[in-house]
Formats: C-alpha cells, structure tokens, sequence
C-alpha cells in the first residue's frame, strides 16, 4: 500500500488455463516504477504465460493487469507502452540491422533525423556501433540479442519484457550479457521484467524475484530475503544448493533434526511442532577433529567445484548432508560437524500426510483419486463422503504401472537427508505425496498403492 | 502449453475451405449421384449395369489396365537404375543432369505426344500398340525418376555404410538395404506412373491414329455425347481402381513429391 | 569404369527422352509441311506464326493458354497464401479436414476433375467458356500453392509476428511488413509452380471449355491433330515453349539453390 503511484504494474487476481490445465493461479503481483523484476521457475511453472499477458500476445481468462493505474487487460499488444525481448530473438529476417532497429520508430512515424540519431544510439548501447547494414542472418547468436535488445530499447518503453532472453547463448556470453543488462538497466531506469529458469541469473541481476511453481508465486523477496529466507521447501531446493530435513520444533529456539537438537533463532511454530529445516551447504562448518563437534559423519564423497569442495557426508544417525568448504577432507575420513544457530532456517511444513476428499462405495471400499481402495471396516457405510489421509511414508510406489489401483508420474523429488519426498501426480491431476528410500527419476510412470490399514477416514462433514 | 497469437487467423482459411467446398467436394458428389441415377434423375444401378453388360467397354476396361501396368513396369525398370545413378555421388554429380530428367515433367503433355509422333515419323515406324506404350513411357518416364531420386538421396548414407561394415557384399547392400528403404519412392512412383495412365485420353489417339481406344476415351466419348449418368459411373469405376492402387501408397507423399519438383 | 557405364546409360536415356523435342526443335528451322522433310534452313515458320497469317487460330490459342494461366495463377496465390496462414493457425480436426480436401486436386487424375467440374457447371447451369476455364484452373492449381506457401510459414519464427505487434505495427501492418516478405519465395514459386500447370492443363480445359470456341493450346493441337494435320507452326511453338520452360525451371533452381545456401550459412 505504501507508495502507491510508484506502482507501475499491478496484477491482480490474475488466472489462466489452457483446456483443464491451470497455467495461472490467481497471481497477485506489483512492480515498481525502474525495478529489476525477475520471474523465476522451472519451466511449465506459469512464467512465461504472465510475461505474454503483459506484453498483450495473451488474454487472461480473468483478473486485472493495469498500468499506471490504468486497466491495459483488452489493451491490444501494439498499443502497449512496453517492448519484449523474445527467447529466439525474432528478427524481421528480410530487414538489416538498421531497419530492424528502426522498425518501431518507422511505424511510429519518427522524423528520420531522429530515427537515425536513436538507431545509433542503441547500437551504441548494445556496443553494436558499424552493424547497421548487416544481413541479420549473418550474426552470431549473441549479436542477434543484442539487435534484439536495441530494437525493444529504441523505442523507449517504460518497461522492457525479457522472456529468457540469454537462454539460447553459451555460458561465458550468457554471464557478459548478464552484466551488460545490468548495467543498461541502470542506465536506463526503466522497469526490466526479466523471466528465466536459472536461479543464478535470477538472484545476480534482480531488485526482486519472484519464484514461481504450478502456476502460483511462492515468493516474492530480494535475491538475499529469497536465498536466506525460503518460505517453503520448494523455494529452498529451487534456489541454490541445500540441505532439506524433517525436523520437530521442541520449543521455541530449539529444534531436533537428523537425531540431534540443534539451537536455533526461530519462535513462535509452537511446542513439538513438525516442521522443515533448511541448512545450505556451505553453512555447515567442517572440522577435522571429530570429538568437540556438535555432531560427526563420515566423507562419501568430495569432488572440486572450481572454488570449493563439494562433500556428501552421512552423519552419525544415517543421514546424508551436502557440504561445501573450501578445504577437502579425505573420502573415509570422520569429521566433525557444527551449524551456527542463524543458519539453520526452519520453516512450517506444507503438509504433515496425504488428505483426500473421498465417498465410500461400501463399508469396506472408500473412491479417492478416481478409484476404488479397500480400507476395511470403519463403521461408515456407502455413499457417505469422508477425508481419507494417509501418511506419506504409507503409500507405495510400483514398478509396474498396471499392479497400482491407480496410476501416476513422479512430478517431483526433494531428497530429506535420509529419504526422498516425491511429489506423484495421478492421471486425474491430483497429487500424491510419497516418502521413500526407494531411488525414482522424475518423470518415471509408478503405480500407486496403499495397503486397507493405512488409510484412515474420518467423516465429512 | 505455448499459445500462439494467430490461432485468430485459422478463420483465414475460411474462404479458401469455403472455395473446396464448392469446387472439389461438391463436384466429386455430383459423379457420385450421376452415376447412380438415370437421366431422368432417380436412383438406379442402370449405368453400372450397362458397363458390365457392354463387352466394349468392359474390353476397353481391362486393356487400358494392361497398358497402364506395362507402362508402369517399363518405367520402374527403366527409371530405377537411372534414379539410383541420379542420387549415387560417386557415379553422378551433376546437379543439371537430374534437371534434364525432371524438365520434360513441365512440358505440355500434347507437346509431348506430338513430339512422339514426330519422332515415329521421323525414322519411319507405323504408329499402332508399340508406338503407344513407347509414348506412355515417353511421357511418363521422369514421374518415376523423380520421386524414386528423391527417396534415394534423402536416405541416411551410413545404413550403407553400417550394412557394409556388417560385412555385406555390395549386391547384398543394394538388394537388402537400398531396394527396401526406396520403396517408398517406388510406391509413390507407380501411382504417379499408373493414375495418369490408366486415365489418360486423347494421347492413345494421337499415336495410334485412332486405331486404339483407351478407358479414359470411352468416358471422354461419353459425356461429350451428353451420356453424363453413364460418363459419370465410368469415372467411378476408374476412381475406385485408383483408390485400390493408391492404398498400396501413401498419398501425402505423393503430394509431396509432386509440390516439391521445383 | 562403372561410372562410364552409368554416365553412358543416364546419356541414353537422355537422348530418347529428348529426341522427339529435338527433332521438333530442328524442324523448326525449316518450311516443309510435312515433319522429316528438310527443305532448307528458314525462319519462315516463327514469322508466319507471329504474323498470325496461316493459323489465326493458334496465335488466339496461346493468347487465351497465357491469360487464363496469368488470371488462375494470380487468384491462386492470393487465395492460397491467405488460406495457408490460416491452415498454418489451425489445429486438430478442422485442420485434417482441409489439409485433406486441399490433397484431392493433386491426387484426382485429371480427367476426373475434368468431368466433377463440368457435372458442377451444367448442374449449376453455368454457360462454359472462359469464366468455368479459370474457375476451374483455379480450383486445381491453388492447392500447389498452398504446398509451396506452407512451409515458409512453418520455417518462420512464430514469434516475429508477435515482435511485430510488440513494436507498434497493428495486426494489418505485421501482415504486411513481416509474415508477407518471409513467405514470399513460396509465393513466388507457388505462382509460377500454378502458372505451369494451368498452361499445361490439357484435361480439365478439354471439359469445361463449352462448345462457343473457345481453345487454348493444348485443345487446339488435340482439334488440329484430330482432323489429321499437324500445323507447321506447332513446331515453333512447341520449341519456344520448350526453351521457356527451361528457361524458368533453371530460374527456380538457382533461385532455390541460393536460398539453400543462405540457409546454411546461417
């Protein structure tokens, strides 16, 4: 609410879908006047959908894009004062560099003085000075973005849509060009709304980030609050490296996780409270000697970064941690582990089990997830409706698709230190939350199984 | 999940759909429904009958299928080999060379035949039977070149390779490897060497000084004489030999090699 | 030596296939009447084929074949580029539909289309004549230049239609300034690829031509050779055609192949 006209974007309630798919889920979204916003997401997250609603190419289903305080939702794209940087680059093929610059501006109906002055002057920008007359095809990849970049710029927009602009370059290129839209942005001053799937580009270049998921913002913050401060285990594991654990909150300042209690910083998740706790890597202190640490483990492995060494250490309750120091120690070897209270992040869990919205079909047969589970005697009979939950370390995973009573594709994989929590969606689209030792890739087809006893059903009311 | 802006512009096509309509679907129903009424307009099996009970026609019939199979065998025997040295970089490569043999594909196809006439003139031959099948491959010869090439050379050089690696002989290669992965340019071949032969008319005149008649004649006759029901069912019956060839086919490559002479 | 053989074959094969043109070709040259005949070196024939004298008929044949050609191929590549940018927007079932009507043409033997469209003009009630000529040129030749306009728009980036719009141009401009110069080769070879077939068409002109006199090429050498005479003056006329169509196909190639190599340096 503070600083209301130095709002230029704001986006509200914002929700698309393409057939039965939801691409976005109600998006909430404001963007400062000469912000460096960045929307970051795996891909199918929703990202690129909100950056084509902006710049016009899309229509939401329903909710309010507006600019300046104006709605620009029915706003056709070539009416809208912002300019895109397309992934591929989209050059006019038949026109030069000049003329591909100049595009706009001609449209616009520019005096050709000025025309020419602002062409080179963006060529200037992109350091593309004496490329006017070059054949656009005869550039290499980085040239063409630049074009790109100076063909968005010369008209001046208040904001500049970039949908993955440096996807397509190599990485040395990828990290100059990064510095270089940095540094333009400042130059500048206009709003850069800038979408990637890579978590580095994100937190070097943005004011604010926006991660993204399934169609939804899971986190709007500064590249620091996100890093340091995810709220929620998606966040964590999407943006750098990390080490995700189950833990109990014992009491405020006090949690328990991978078998030992540790001090920590957080309050207020109440007493005994099962919550996630996220330690990155180089957060975790590595010693040598192991007999004065908080906790010991033994080395599996350690490979060098560049920098540093990256470990993988199983500690002395069997679980396995990511460490990064920039010393190595020996693959064997017993070390000695310490985190210090600040660095251990604790957040509330998104969910204890598996809660489905169920009827039962007899009074020993219960349909959830478009099928029909055994569930024993629960003293309820058919046709009533109940919330069947189940624990996630309850449901089991099969190889074979056909053994299942219902089928389903591992969608996610967030590793807990000494299991895997998997995120398994049905063919009906609904999501099954799995704990597990058993090692799965994303995108395997499972079948899903739970045994009568663990389904527990409690009436609906 | 990409969405594409133009999905608006699929009502472009909507003349052009409207235009088919008109001009490709409406005209095939009507041969339909000519061939099964009578010239008073009502329903009746009156023309398929006259068909089968007309020796001629019937005669004609299975005459222009034998000269349309001749023809198409003469062309595949003739136009392999010339397609497999077209498309074979060691013993060919000249691009102007396959130009010559796709070249007379864009001469009017009377031009052609009159040409044919010439020649048999010219070194004194009586027109007749050879002198027909000799124009028929004459003018269908690069239809069977084309495609048969254009198969040949779009296949991936190292399955020969592999297969020689494999240790086949060379005739092994050609017979195991290259003979089966061409066939669908000899497929597409033969339907563009037998539809137009088996429907062809007004040549089989011209180089036989209308001593023989061809199927596609007998239709011609027909509606020019006002016969359109019986005109129409004699279509029908061509159309669905055709239909029975082309299954053997697939009809989008044909359509393929056709659009992609040029 | 294997080489020599094969060259040799592909040269025989060669000199049968051209030997009737050449034989037409040489002739040419010549007065004689009768095709065999050398009666001396002579242009006789090409100016007296201009001059219209001997065989008005014919000179008013190839005015009709260029001019029914030139109308069907214009009308084709309009109506087909447009069509092709919204057969290229189409999706799922409606798109099979008109993928597969936009096949029959191509895949109909000739005489068929031929009788389809004249069973549609006498049903009609249309007067053939040169109206149902074009109309039905039209009909066959557009398909080709759908086929030739497709795949520019495939190869296309699908978003340079949207940098367009994003840089001001309303959805006319974009049309204009962006999507039409990128499919324009395939406009271009569509309009000659129609341009030839309408002039070759022999079939479908012979069945919707009526009976009011009209004739374009391939009718009136049908008519001519039916009532027994060759006209002399079919042999020039068939070198020059010959040499035109040479002369276009070797255009289309280089033009082809240049576009090829600019595709490869990129």
């Amino acid at each position: 609410m503070t600083n209301q006209n130095n709002c230029i974007i704001k986006i509200e309630h914002l929700s698309k879908a393409f057939g039965d798919k939801v691409v976005l889920d109600d998006i909430n979204l404001d963007i400062r006047r000469g912000e460096f916003v960045t929307l970051l997401g795996p891909s199918g997250c929703g990202k690129t959908t909100l950056l084509r609603m902006i710049a016009g190419f899309l229509k939401a289903d329903s909710g309010v894009i507006a600019m300046e305080g104006t709605d620009i939702s029915d706003t056709p794209p070539h009416r809208r004062p912002l300019n895109t940087v397309f992934q591929r680059y989209a050059l006019f093929p038949h026109l030069n560099v000049y003329d591909n610059i100049a595009f706009g501006l001609k449209l616009n109906k520019v005096p050709s003085a000025e025309i020419d002055s602002r062409v080179r002057k963006a060529l200037k920008m992109v350091s593309m000075t004496d490329y006017e007359d070059r054949d656009v095809n005869s550039l290499s990849g980085g040239q063409q973005q630049r074009v790109a970049i100076a063909r968005a710029i010369v008209n001046r927009p208040k904001v500049l849509l970039l949908d993955e602009p440096l996807a397509a370059l190599d990485l040395k290129m990828r990290k100059d060009m990064q510095m270089e839209l940095k540094q333009m942005h400042q130059e500048l001053g206009i709003t850069f709304i800038y979408v990637t799937h890579d978590q580095e580009e994100a937190l070097t270049l943005s004011d604010t980030v926006v991660v993204m998921s399934d169609g939804k913002i899971q986190q709007i913050g500064t590249p620091i609050d996100i890093y340091n401060e995810p709220v929620n285990s998606f966040v964590a594991d999407f943006i750098g490296e990390s080490n995700i654990l189950n833990a109990t909150m014992i009491r405020d300042r006090e949690v328990e996780f991978i078998g030992h209690t540790f001090e920590c910083v957080d309050e207020g998740f109440g007493i005994n409270a099962p919550v996630d706790v996220v330690v990155r890597p180089e957060d975790i202190y590595i010693i040598a000697n192991a007999e004065n640490a908080k906790f010991t483990g033994e080395v599996k492995s350690c490979i060098f970064k560049g920098v540093h060494y990256e470990m993988f250490v199983e500690t002395d309750k069997g679980y396995e941690l990511m460490l990064q120091d920039y010393n190595a120690f020996e693959v064997g070897s017993t070390v000695g582990m310490f985190i210090k209270p600040s660095d251990i992040h604790v957040m509330q869990k998104e969910r204890t089990c598996n809660t489905f919205e169920g009827k039962m079909t007899s009074p020993t047969t219960v349909q959830i997830l478009g099928a029909e589970f055994e569930c024993g005697e629960c003293g309820l009979q058919a046709g009533e409706e109940v919330y069947v939950s189940v624990n996630f370390d309850r449901v089991e995973l099969l190889d074979n698709k056909e053994d299942g009573t219902v089928m389903g594709e591992v969608e996610f994989i967030l590793y807990k230190g000494n299991r895997y929590h998997l995120t398994v969606l049905t063919d009906e689209g609904e999501k099954v939350y799995v704990d597990t030792n058993d090692i799965w890739d994303k995108g395997d087809i499972v079948g899903i199984s739970v045994a009568a006893a663990d389904l527990h059903i409690t009436k609906r009311v | 999940m990409k969405f594409n802006i133009f999905s608006r512009r699929s009502s472009w096509a909507l003349p052009y759909a409207l235009f088919l309509g008109f001009f490709v679907a409406l005209p095939l129903v009507l041969i339909v429904i000519y061939a099964f009424t009578n010239s008073a307009g009502e329903f009746s099996m009156v023309n398929f009958r006259k068909f089968l009970l007309q020796p001629e026609a019937v005669n004609t019939f299975i005459y222009s299928i034998g000269i349309a199979l001749v023809t198409t065998f003469l062309c595949i025997l003739l136009g392999y080999p010339a397609a497999y040295i077209l498309s074979n970089k060691s013993l060919n490569r000249s691009q102007t060379t396959v130009l010559l043999f796709i070249l007379p594909m864009w001469i009017n196809i009377l031009v052609r035949t009159l040409a044919t006439v010439a020649l048999f003139d010219f070194v004194h031959l009586p027109l007749g039977e050879g002198a027909l099948i000799f124009g028929m491959v004459y003018n269908f010869l690069p239809f069977m070149i084309y495609p048969i090439y254009n198969t040949l050379q779009k296949m991936d050089h190292s399955l020969i390779e592999a297969a020689e690696d494999l240790g086949a002989k060379p005739s092994t290669v050609f017979w195991k490897v290259t003979v089966p992965l061409s066939m669908p340019g000899v497929t597409s071949g033969i339907m563009m060497v037998f539809m137009p032969t088996i429907s062809t008319f007004a040549i089989a005149e011209l180089l036989t000084m209308n001593n023989i008649k061809l199927f596609g004649t007998t239709i011609q006759e027909n509606i020019n004489n006002g016969m359109w029901n019986y005109g129409a069912a004699l279509s029908l019956i061509m159309l669905v030999i055709i239909g029975i060839t082309s299954l053997f086919s697939d009809g989008d490559e044909q359509s393929q090699n056709e659009g992609g002479i040029i | 030596m294997k080489k020599f053989f094969a060259q040799s074959y592909l040269w025989l094969l060669l000199a049968l296939l051209y030997a009737p043109i050449i034989i037409i070709g040489v002739f040419s040259f010549t007065e004689a009447k009768v095709l065999g005949n050398w009666t001396g070196f002579s242009t006789k024939l090409y100016t007296s084929l201009f001059s219209g004298g001997v065989s008005g008929g014919l000179l008013s044949a190839v005015e009709n074949t260029l001019t029914i050609a030139l109308i069907a191929a214009a009308v084709s590549t309009l109506l087909g580029s447009i069509a092709a940018i919204g057969i290229h927007n189409m999706r799922g079932r409606k798109r099979q539909v008109i993928t597969f009507l936009n096949n029959i043409p191509m895949l109909n033997p000739d005489i068929i289309t031929g009788i389809s469209l004249f069973l549609l003009f006498v049903s009609i009630g249309l007067t053939q004549g040169y109206i149902t000529v074009v109309l039905a040129h039209i009909a066959f030749c557009t398909p080709y230049v759908v086929l030739s306009v497709m795949p520019r728009l495939q190869q296309m980036n699908p978003n340079i239609y949207e940098a367009a719009l994003d840089l001001g141009a309303t959805p006319f401009q974009a049309l204009r300034k962006v999507i039409i110069p990128e499919i324009r080769p395939g406009m271009i070879s569509g309009f000659i690829l129609a341009f030839t077939l309408s002039i070759d068409d022999f079939a479908v002109t012979i069945f919707t031509k009526g009976n009011q006199g009209l004739e374009t090429l391939s009718t009136f050498i049908y008519a001519d050779a039916r009532k027994g005479g060759l006209t002399p003056e079919l042999r020039p006329l068939s070198t020059i055609i010959f040499v035109t169509v040479l002369l276009l196909l070797i255009i289309i190639n280089v033009r082809s192949r240049r576009a090829a190599r600019k595709m490869e340096n990129i």
